[in-house]
């Protein structure tokens, strides 16, 4: 894995790597190995990264977590870290103190909304949730008469239908029916559900960016392992073809991803040039995972179709990663209309901003 | 260990803003002045020469090279917004962007002191126009198969053969070229060939020029015999010229121009379609935009590994090929958008006109500057799997 020199990365992965690795978890049909990893890296204070100190959290930069993301992906853990962490940061951003345990945020999806009644519960509906049936709390943005204001609502207030994401993970609709919040306040200027989804839009890039690292690595190792016709398959031509699209499909999920990461954590405001980074990001690196695990199951063979293999940890999460906060081809409208409102002459200025 | 290739997020600095805003305005300039039409990407540039001058007086050509050799001693940063800049204009730069690119850069390392100082001040000022000879006829991918001789003689060499698909030999003062000077060794098939000065328009050199399926005369046949060259105008070791050729890659590979070729029709596109498009065209424009977005942070990455003197070989072979598919096609996934562009567009002739030359130029894209398939090579060598 890639070496880093940074602090809250090398713990991650040195907790990942001793308590998620994909073959263990892979083999373990109960999930038993999920505790001892949440109680690890919670005890790191991993999950509450993005919470300043005095909301409770371990005040880690928007820079280091966002790595930190991209680490949990190159593992593709499903505990609610991610969504733990999200739900963390947009707590923080009303000054609301984070709680302990797993979180997830609401809502997941673009279209979905959350309202303010006149006497201060909550009620709305959000599909596609993260974690929501692990979640202890959710953090919620949601639309009143005075605006955009930020909420925690204890989990056990919602009403919450239990889905499976693609890549068998928990993808939830939970409803708000006049749920009174543990706390809510307004959502500071500039935060809002266009701000959230594209927060989490990059969460979910720099997660896929990390799997199909990870994909890259063991189809690589793969097809020097691999014999077929008394070769090695990885001396075929055909097969080093393939593998060099999926570096290079692999490497513009990450450069996607981390250039979006870098702008976020650097900006000052929430401008057309940040927008362009984040939906960017989720367009171009979903891509990535249709093209990219595609080829890796192709070096695979039969044998990364199967439950046993590794594989499908990465290659099932980054496709599933692609519905969370809004799907490649909205964000692609989204960003579509943004450049024919600015117009034609404004094109090449917005590209070259940085 | 990883196999994932990194391209660390760097970002251009405030310096190099205040540039592109210059470059901007010195293009609006000449546009103004009616040297170049920049929607008109068939263009004759027939004030190319006078043009290259103006931009070698404003000093950016041989930014990055010192100053004693009429450089500017500017970053690799500042040199690719001027190249993006020039590029997204669709300005006349073809008269001197290889010497730029990539001849200057070779003479710098390989030419002796007085062939520096005599050439480079010269491509600095616009001056000079180079080509750059390494493909025969049966030597392109295989480049190591080149037989074009070089015999020694009395201080020098007499040169005999063909080289083809040269970009510019009709207007080069100069090429760069390799040459056989012995034959390849059993242990090594890349021995034998040497790089070489060339000084076009002397006798013995006869270029013939090759029509292209855009209806252009780019690129040409360039045909020796018995063309003396002297001895310094040896570019480096003798027989050596495979060590040398591999760095140079980088610089060819990565820059904007590989997936800006093409560039224009999306442009042409936005404005056909208008401020509030529909959802196929504002979905079909986003993913575009998206991959524009990602494969340009990916070469402004390169640029800045350039800077940190590094030899990127395989990220800049990755950016080639995911800029080069890209740009090819893109005036296919604009034709098809376009479809849906109301008659009554005020640009619509224009991007018809676009359109038409873009397709024709996108079978090349893939191909000049070493092929997809020989670009996949290396990135595959890079990830130990050759
Ligand atoms: C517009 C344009 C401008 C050019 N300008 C110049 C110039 O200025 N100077 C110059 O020297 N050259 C120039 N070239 C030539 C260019 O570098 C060669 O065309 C290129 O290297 C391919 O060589 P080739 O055309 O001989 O094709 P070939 O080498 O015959 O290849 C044909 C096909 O076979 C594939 N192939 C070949 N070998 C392999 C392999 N080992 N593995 C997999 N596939 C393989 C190729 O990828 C290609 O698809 C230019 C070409 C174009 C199109």
């Amino acid at each position: 894995m890639a070496e880093s020199d940074n602090i809250v990365v090398e713990t991650a992965e040195k907790i990942f790597a001793d308590l998620a690795d994909p073959q263990t978890i892979n083999n373990d049909k109960t999930n038993s190995w999920q505790a001892p990893l949440w109680q690890a890296l919670s005890e790191a204070g991993l999950p509450l990264s993005w919470v300043p100190d005095d909301l409770g959290g371990s005040g880690a930069s928007l820079a280091d977590g966002f790595a930190l993301l991209n680490a949990a992906g190159r593992f593709a853990v499903a505990v609610p870290l991610a969504e733990t962490m999200l739900a963390g940061w947009l707590l923080a951003q009303a000054k609301i103190t984070s709680p302990d345990g797993e979180m997830t945020v609401l809502p997941a999806s673009p279209k979905d909304r959350i309202t303010i009644d006149a006497d201060g519960a909550l009620s709305g509906r959000s599909r596609g949730v993260p974690f929501a049936r692990a979640a202890k709390h959710f953090a919620v943005l949601a639309h009143g008469k005075e605006g955009v204001s930020i909420a925690l609502v204890d989990a056990s207030k919602a009403r919450i239908e239990s889905g499976l994401n693609v890549g068998y993970d928990h993808s939830d609709t939970v409803t708000l029916d006049k749920v009174q919040p543990v706390s809510i306040k307004a959502a500071p200027k500039g935060v809002d559900q266009t701000h959230l989804m594209l927060m989490g839009g990059v969460t979910r890039s720099l997660q896929i960016a990390g799997a199909l690292e990870s994909m890259l690595d063991i189809s690589v190792r793969y097809s020097n392992e691999r014999v077929a016709f008394e070769k090695k398959i990885s001396k075929f031509q055909a097969v080093q073809h393939n593998l060099a699209r999926l570096a290079g499909e692999s490497a513009a999920a990450l450069a996607a991803a981390t250039s979006a990461a870098d702008a976020i954590a650097n900006a000052k405001s929430f401008n057309d040039e940040v927008y362009l980074e984040a939906a960017s990001a989720k367009i171009r690196c979903a891509e990535a995972a249709e093209k990219g695990g595609g080829i890796a199951h192709q070096v695979h063979g039969a044998i990364g179709f199967t439950m046993e293999h590794i594989l499908h940890r990465y290659s099932l999460r980054a496709l599933a990663w692609r519905d969370d906060f809004g799907s490649e081809s909205y964000w692609a409208v989204e960003l579509g209309k943004l450049v024919a409102n600015r117009g034609a002459d404004e094109l090449w200025p917005l590209v070259a901003s940085r | 260990m990883t196999a994932a290739l990194r391209f660390d997020p760097i970002r251009l600095p405030e310096k190099c803003e205040q540039l592109r805003k210059e470059v901007r305005a010195f293009l609006a300039d000449e546009i103004a002045a009616g040297t170049f039409d920049p929607h008109k990407p068939n263009r004759e540039d027939t004030d190319a020469p006078e043009f290259s001058r103006r931009v070698g007086a404003k000093g950016w050509l041989g930014m990055t090279w010192p100053k004693k050799y009429g450089g500017q001693e500017r970053s690799f940063l500042e040199r690719y917004v001027v190249t993006e800049e020039m590029r997204v204009a669709n300005a006349p730069t073809r008269r001197f962007f290889v010497a730029d690119r990539q001849s200057g850069p070779v003479l710098l390392k390989y030419a002796p002191e007085h062939i520096k100082m005599e050439i480079l001040p010269r491509i600095c000022r616009g001056e000079i126009c180079f080509a750059i000879g390494m493909s025969e006829p049966n030597s392109g991918s295989d480049l190591f198969a080149a037989k074009t001789r070089a015999t020694k003689t009395d201080g020098g060499y007499l040169i005999n053969g063909t080289k083809i698909w040269t970009s510019s030999a009709h207007i080069a003062d100069y090429m760069i070229a390799i040459f056989r000077t012995s034959q390849p060794t059993k242990e090594n098939r890349r021995h034998g060939l040497t790089q070489f000065l060339v000084k076009m328009k002397q006798p013995g050199i006869k270029v013939n020029p090759i029509g292209q399926i855009t209806g252009q005369y780019e690129f040409n046949e360039v045909v020796f015999t018995d063309h003396f060259i002297p001895d310094d105008h040896v570019l480096g070791e003798v027989d050596g010229a495979w060590k040398q050729a591999t760095s140079e890659l980088a610089y060819e590979r990565s820059g904007p121009e590989r997936f800006l070729e093409t560039y224009y029709v999306l442009t042409e596109l936005v404005r056909a379609v208008g401020p509030n498009p529909d959802t196929r065209s504002a979905e079909g424009i986003g993913r575009l935009v998206a991959q524009l977005h990602t494969m340009r942070r990916m070469s402004v990455s390169v640029a800045g590994m350039l800077e940190a003197g590094k030899e990127p070989v395989v990220e800049a072979s990755i950016v080639k090929d995911i800029g080069t598919v890209w740009e090819q096609q893109l005036p296919h996934r604009v034709r098809d958008l376009a479809a849906f562009v109301e008659e009554t567009a005020t640009n619509r002739e224009t991007l018809e006109r676009q359109l038409d030359f873009a397709i024709k130029t996108a079978p090349k894209l893939t191909i000049q500057g070493g092929t997809t398939e020989v670009l996949r090579g290396i990135i595959a060598r890079g990830l130990g799997l050759r």
